[in-house]
């Protein structure tokens, strides 16, 4: 073995004994303290911001009013970076929970807007139409008819919104919050690039559990007459239809 | 929630313009190192694209395979992917531009991809009919059809690195995400304003600016369809 390959192995070793140390599995930066604080903070800003952000969009979608504003809000929030955002909200608001959670809760608007109102507006309008004829009220054709059928379209936003927290929750770490990020940021700082190796082995993981699961929740939730045409993974990034998943 | 009490502790105000005209150089080195950092990333992106995107179109089967690497190492954080290059490539520019490409391949994949598998049937079929060789086929009939939603890409990629880029600065490397770094922990707001400004601009610029391109490369499609 090359000295290279063998500072490789030992450099693994080292991560694995990371890993092994008991008292990094203890105490507020302790791995389990800080899995929860992450997810705890993504789960709330991602929860405000479908609170905020999903009733009007739905319900614009539905009357398929101010499209244009809809759609552009995500091309508009794909040019600002997350990053500044999350320093913008620290000028703000000083350093902690609150800059991050404004930054995230930020974020996480633009793809559940232009998801949710795309969703709606794309119901065939035939099916509108019957559901009109039924004799089903605006409402009951919304709640009944369109959303279900807009479903599909409307978790996608959701787990875009939610994947794009999650990842981007670890810069939080930058404005003195916690969560994973911590082991990076004070790793980098601290030139203990086993703890940064460690702590982005976590991170990456976690994200790509959160894809996986919001995935499963969304085959599961839709409806069985629907799945045929759900939108295909290999569909190009054309973006303005509807919000992609942007890399963070 | 923090109201406007919190604002009022810090007295430093949002841009100090004696700060911005005599340090021009300085954002001006950060600007342009944004740019490197985002055509060499895009432009290494195609190299590598181009040839998986046609390799996945000549063999079908390659292209699940592609399109799920691609995926994973998009939806891992760049923060994350940055810091386990570290070990390997150091606070380096090669590290962040290992991060910045590896971002840039699921878009451009995936759109030169669509592009040339949505070129209709019967047209492939007119062209072989009119004795076009496939080399000739696809210069001039498949790929002049496939170039919107391939542009389209670009401007995805290319949009999405320069949000990127700033991200890198935690390696030491970001252009004007060093400013809006260097700002946070000096809490001096102008840099930040300064680096958030400019890099927000760059995304709209570049984006009208692939939006030129396109149309001077498309003149056919001038009239009928504004992107």
């Amino acid at each position: 073995m090359g000295p290279k390959a063998q500072r490789t192995v030992k450099f693994l070793g080292d991560v694995l004994a990371w890993f092994a140390t008991g008292s990094h599995w203890q105490g507020t930066n302790g791995i389990p303290h800080r899995v929860f604080e992450h997810l705890v903070m993504s789960g709330a800003a991602v929860g405000a911001a479908l609170l905020v952000a999903m009733p009007p969009s739905l319900y614009l979608g539905h009357l398929r009013r101010f499209g244009s504003i809809a759609i552009n809000f995500t091309n508009a929030g794909r040019a600002i970076p997350s990053f500044a955002v999350l320093v913008l909200a620290a000028q703000i608001f000083g350093i902690g929970a609150e800059p991050a959670f404004i930054a995230l809760f930020v974020l996480a608007i633009p793809p559940l807007v232009t998801n949710s109102y795309v969703g709606m507006a794309d119901v065939d309008p035939e099916i509108r139409d019957s559901a009109k004829g039924m004799g089903m009220t605006g409402w009951q054709s919304l709640w009944h008819v369109e959303l279900p059928v807009a479903l599909p379209v409307v978790l996608a936003g959701v787990r875009t919104a939610a994947v794009q927290v999650v990842a981007t929750a670890t810069l939080a770490a930058l404005v003195a919050w916690g969560g994973l990020g911590r082991y990076i940021i004070d790793g980098l700082a601290q030139r203990d690039f086993v703890q940064v190796f460690a702590g982005a082995f976590l991170v990456a993981v976690l994200s790509v559990l959160t894809e996986l699961v919001l995935a499963l929740l969304q085959r599961f939730t839709v409806s069985a007459g629907l799945t045929h045409r759900h939108r295909g993974k290999n569909e190009p990034f054309v973006g303005a239809a509807t919000a992609v998943v942007e890399p963070t | 929630m923090p109201g406007p009490a919190v604002v009022a502790q810090t007295s430093e105000p949002w841009i100090r313009w004696n700060w911005v005209s005599s340090h021009t150089d300085v954002v001006f080195h950060a600007l342009r190192d944004h740019v490197e950092l985002t055509l060499i990333a895009v432009g290494i992106g195609m190299l590598i694209s181009v040839p998986l995107a046609l390799l996945a179109r000549r063999w079908r089967w390659f292209e699940a395979p592609v399109l799920s690497v691609t995926g994973i190492l998009y939806t891992i954080p760049s923060i994350a992917l940055l810091a386990l290059l570290v070990p390997w490539t150091g606070l380096t520019r090669t590290t962040a531009e290992i991060a910045l490409v590896s971002y840039t391949l699921l878009i451009l994949i995936r759109n030169i991809v669509a592009g040339l598998a949505g070129v209709p049937a019967d047209v492939r079929e007119a062209a072989e009919g009119m004795g076009y060789t496939p080399t000739r086929q696809f210069a001039r009939v498949e790929l002049p059809l496939a170039l919107p939603v391939i542009i389209a890409g670009i401007r995805i990629a290319v949009v999405t690195t320069i949000g990127l880029v700033t991200v890198t600065a935690v390696i030491g490397q970001g252009g004007l995400g060093q400013l809006i770094l260097d700002g946070l922990i000096r809490d001096f707001r102008t840099e930040v304003v300064v680096g958030s400004v400019l890099c927000v601009a760059l995304a709209v610029v570049a984006d009208l600016a692939l939006v030129g391109v396109q149309r001077v490369a498309m003149p056919w499609a001038r009239r009928r369809s504004a992107p």
